[in-house]
């Protein structure tokens, strides 16, 4: 299967894809798609399982069925190498989840150093220059304790992206923020965008998706109400659950 | 001998919870020097009346103070021994009780709760005199001594209580802190020796130094099983002073300073790691 799969096939793609927590089924057959360099935005009131989505393209969370392809790779199944998978798939967590007994540095450095072998003062020159690149020269010998949360969240960002991973999926990185960081953070993402990264949001920031994303997806319980390039979605929704939805936070 | 067995207060420890209960009970220095200092010299006074030709109890304990100090110091030494022993054994448990492996984890329960459950004493006895007292390895023999076998005797407690620190520190820490972990790949092993014991040792330090404190008192239950700790030697240098009854309190009491004096500032360090730790 990895063999067949061709760059210009989708990074992601997700197939009717269904997980349930006991006796509750929080995502009912879900269907999308990511595209090498594309940014693509989740949105959708809070409980919609989009977070659970997102988990379960890293292979946090079992799926109960249909498919999710990463590259390819079928993530459900049982023989799979979770740990190569996680390779190719950054993670950036609302909570940061910094590790706070290593500084900023170390965060960034560890896990290409510990998981992927790499020699230390190349690893050490790709850290700074990639906490340059979020704007936080500087504060590499600073743990995250004495961080403010948008910078913990770039030290985060910074951190996933020395693993150097195709696709980095991002759930609601600004959540927590206090308004006048999270765009410092939106800044950072954006940027990343530019550089070409794919990207697989899940955000509350309409502007940001509206400027930034590619394709939007509306979900709400389990299900994508609607779809389709952000100038669509956020002018003209067909769906009577979507126009509630941005109608209250638009 | 029978003396030594009014000593037998066992040490119980409780379960770990992130902010432990302060178990030993606090007596200033000061009034725990006086309260000695006292009971020499109502030992004195009952001297004084006794008549000259006999050493003072001050005298008596200056006299075999060397002997009796060398035994201090095999408690001691007791004590760091079974705490190593006990801190590396109670590591792999408390990994153990951590494992994903039901099977693993739920032996290592109850190895974890047996020997957290029994009373020191009767782990002392066992091990005292279930092991032999020397093994033959690959035809070379290994003499075990008594002190040796006490001080396994502790480390089986230790251990116990070593792994249920290490199990509720490791607990404690926010389930996110795995997450994060595992989506940048790190096998479990490498999350738990990378990021998960570092964060924890912090919060480890003072119930472990609570039960160094601890193991460090229970040394003289050694005594019971005839080790020439400082309990032994006491009661043998009351014997060789002729048994005379107003040597008793001043010779234990020079024991009990002793303990006091190694004890307490550890338990006062303990308690103010702990309030530090507390406002991280
Ligand atoms: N580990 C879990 N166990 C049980 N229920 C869960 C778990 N994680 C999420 N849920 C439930 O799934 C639903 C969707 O959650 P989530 O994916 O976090 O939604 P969102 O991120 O869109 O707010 C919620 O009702 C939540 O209570
Ligand atoms: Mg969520």
């Amino acid at each position: 299967m990895a063999a067949t799969w061709t760059p210009d096939q989708p990074i992601v793609q997700c197939v009717d894809v269904r997980k349930s927590f006991g006796a509750l089924e929080v995502l009912k057959g879900i269907s999308l798609s990511v595209r090498k360099g594309e940014v693509i935005c989740i949105i959708g009131p809070s409980g919609s399982g989009k977070s659970t989505l997102i988990r379960c393209i890293n292979a946090l969370q079992p799926i109960s069925s249909g498919s999710i392809q990463i590259e390819g790779i079928e993530v459900s199944d049982p023989r799979l190498d979770k740990l190569a998978l996680r390779r190719k798939v950054g993670m950036v967590f609302q909570q940061y989840n910094l590790f706070p007994h290593k500084t900023a540095l170390q965060n960034v450095m560890m896990a290409p150093i510990h998981v992927l072998g790499q020699k230390r003062p190349e690893v050490e020159a790709r850290a700074r220059a990639l906490l340059a690149k979020v704007r936080l020269a500087g504060k590499e010998d600073t743990y995250p304790g004495e961080l403010s949360g948008g910078q913990q969240q770039r030290v985060a960002i910074a951190r996933s992206l020395a693993m150097r991973p195709d696709i980095m999926l991002f759930d609601e990185v600004t959540a927590a923020l206090d308004p006048e960081t999270v765009k410092e953070v939106l800044v950072t993402i954006r940027e990343l965008a530019e550089d070409g990264m794919t990207c697989l949001l899940v955000t509350h920031e309409m502007n940001f998706a509206r400027e930034v994303a590619d394709h939007v997806y509306f979900t709400d319980r389990g299900v994508i109400v609607e779809h389709g390039p952000p100038e669509t979605l956020f002018t003209a929704a067909t769906d009577e659950r979507t126009q509630r939805f941005l109608s209250q936070v638009l | 001998m029978k003396t030594a067995g009014s000593g037998n207060r066992l040490a119980v420890l409780l379960p770990y919870r992130p902010a432990p209960a302060r178990m030993s009970v606090r007596i200033g220095p000061l009034p725990a020097a006086i309260l000695c200092f006292c009971a020499i010299m109502a030992a004195s006074t009952a001297w004084a009346q006794a008549g000259p030709t006999m050493l003072s109890p001050l005298q008596v304990i200056v006299k075999w103070s060397p002997l009796l100090l060398r035994g201090f110091v095999f408690n001691i030494a007791i004590s760091l021994l079974a705490m190593l022993l006990g801190t590396v054994a109670g590591l792999g448990l408390g990994l153990a009780l951590l494992s994903e492996s039901r099977l693993l984890a739920a032996v290592s329960w109850l190895i974890t709760q047996f020997f957290r459950n029994a009373p020191w004493l009767v782990l002392l006895f066992f091990v005292m005199f279930l092991v032999p007292f020397q093994v033959t390895l690959f035809k070379t023999t290994i003499p075990l001594p008594d002190w040796i076998k006490a001080t396994v005797g502790f480390a089986l407690p230790v251990m116990a209580n070593v792994a249920e620190v290490v199990r509720g520190a490791v607990r404690s820490i926010p389930s996110t802190q795995w997450e994060a972990a595992e989506s940048l790949s790190f096998t479990r092993r490498q999350t738990m020796w990378l990021i998960m014991l570092p964060q924890c040792i912090k919060r480890m330090l003072p119930p472990w130094m609570n039960i160094y404190a601890l193991v460090a008192m229970s040394t003289v239950l050694a005594s019971i099983v005839g080790v020439s700790e400082m309990l032994t030697l006491t009661a043998q240098v009351h014997a060789a002073e002729g048994g005379r009854p107003e040597l008793f309190a001043p010779l234990y009491g020079f024991a009990l300073l002793c303990f006091f004096l190694y004890c307490y500032p550890i338990n006062l360090w303990t308690a103010r790691l702990e309030r530090r730790f507390r406002v991280r």
